[in-house]
């Protein structure tokens, strides 16, 4: 991967535009074709290629597995949290009506935060496949040689 | 008219598509002819007014699903069989036969279902008339499928999201982590130097 | 001739899924049977989205003017299934690399073989 000039230039320019789409899909999910899912899967996409191209240990100082991991849990504790929440307000469980003063300002709200944690969960988890078959191709020995060498 | 057309050229693609990938040895092959499938199929969503799904098979089936299987072919991959898959040693009258009897079986049933675009049929008459006229004024939401998707049925979704979750779970705990290599493989390791 | 042109994405869309199928119970190869259980994945996708269609209908973003949409609910159960089943798909990936790192192949009838030499 060392010559690869013209696809580090060009993923260098792509990855920020993909994690922009990611957010105008997300939080546009509303109004045009989209939502958490599809945000989700761009977003980790372009993590994923920066990976493929810059080698799997740069991303992982991006975002790391035990970060990773904690957000994998957030988005579903978002989700439920917010069931939970309009709960304690009075309403059943995942009603957004009683999130705000109206039932669409609290319906809006209700959807955008749901969507935000399905985003984030996706997100992890599609990373975190990613990253464990990557690194399930590279033997133990690999790694201690390396710190030896240092 | 344009619209069969369309369909009927889409479909004959990914049915060429499957056909093609049961013949294929090479496993690179299969893979890479799977990516063009979910791509055709995407296109084939649009056209079937479905540009959430479309989107969503776009992303997912033909990126992460693509990037997946390569990822396994690379760790499974053995040298001396150059990634081929072996034939079977058997004759394929079973399983053929198993095919064409359940194959036929379902093109029967579908002689009773309403015509394919059917307006009136029983499954457009359900609850999708009221999700199309009341989600806007119950949740101000244009995209009707989001509005199902996140309120009318936001549990269903809270289940797949866990879903996604614990199979994210299960995957780390299959192969999380680097690989310790087995008693078996060092010993043949020293043998061979 | 009515007949045809009603039913004729149901054919083709259960001509892939057999595709599918047959590759899942003749094929040996275990990355093989995953990729003929994604075909088979598609199909009921496509099945689904072609029960919810509807002749001259907009995609379901409501807009001024436009009266007929195609059916949402469908939409919204694949939407998600999709994404689950790459989930599933990697789960039983994963299983794979496992079973290469326990028995060395990925061919089902050497697996079967290595079991009842022992």
């Amino acid at each position: 991967m060392k010559h690869n000039l013209i696809l580090k230039v060009v993923s260098k320019f792509l990855i920020p535009l993909i994690f922009l789409f990611a957010l105008y899909v997300q939080f546009h999910g509303d109004f045009g074709p989209g939502g958490g899912f599809q945000a989700g899967v761009i977003f980790s996409a372009g993590i994923i290629l920066y990976a493929l191209v810059f080698g799997v240990d740069s991303a992982k100082k991006v975002i790391p597995l035990h970060i990773l991991r904690v957000l994998a849990s957030l988005g579903v504790l978002i989700y439920a949290g917010t069931g939970v929440a309009s709960l304690l307000l009075g309403g059943n469980y995942l009603e957004y009506g009683v999130l705000a003063s109206t039932q669409l300002a609290g319906q809006h709200i209700g959807i955008i935060v749901i969507e935000l944690g399905v985003g984030i969960t996706v997100m992890a988890v599609m990373l975190i496949m990613f990253f464990a078959f990557a690194e399930r191709g590279r033997p133990i020995e690999d790694v201690e040689d390396k710190e030896g060498s240092q | 008219m344009i619209d069969s057309i369309v369909n009927i050229t889409l479909l004959s693609l990914l049915a060429i598509l499957a056909f093609a990938i049961i013949r294929m040895r090479s496993l690179f092959a299969v893979i890479m002819l799977f990516a063009g499938f979910s791509f055709i199929s995407a296109g084939l969503f649009v056209a079937m007014d479905a540009a959430d799904v479309a989107f969503t098979e776009a992303a997912v089936g033909a990126g992460i699903s693509t990037i997946l299987m390569l990822a396994t072919l690379a760790l499974t991959y053995a040298p001396e069989v150059h990634k081929k898959e072996k034939l079977p040693g058997h004759k394929p009258w079973l399983p053929l036969a198993v095919v064409l009897i359940t194959g036929g079986m379902l093109i029967y049933g579908t002689s009773d279902i309403p015509a394919f675009g059917d307006p009136n049929a029983p499954a457009q008459q359900h609850v999708a008339p009221y999700y199309l006229e009341k989600s806007l004024s119950e949740t101000g939401v244009p995209n009707v499928v989001t509005a199902v998707l996140a309120s009318y049925r936001g549990f269903d979704t809270l289940g797949e999201v866990t879903v996604i979750f614990t199979a994210g779970i299960a995957v780390l705990l299959l192969i999380g982590g680097r690989r310790k290599k087995t008693k078996n493989e060092t010993t043949e390791g020293v043998n061979e130097t | 001739m009515d007949l045809i042109i009603g039913h004729y994405n149901y054919w083709l869309v259960i001509i892939i899924m057999m595709a599918g199928f047959y590759t899942v119970i003749s094929r040996g190869n275990l990355v093989k049977k995953i990729a003929g259980l994604n075909i088979f994945q598609v199909s009921v996708f496509m099945l689904y989205i072609s029960i919810g269609n509807v002749k001259d209908g907009a995609v379901p973003i409501i807009e001024k003017g436009v009266t007929l949409y195609s059916n949402p609910l469908p939409h919204v159960l694949i939407l998600t299934a999709i994404v689950v089943g790459v989930a599933t798909t990697a789960l039983g990936l994963a299983l794979v690399v496992r079973i290469k790192e326990a028995y060395g192949t990925i061919e089902e009838d050497e697996i079967h073989n290595q079991d009842h030499s022992l």
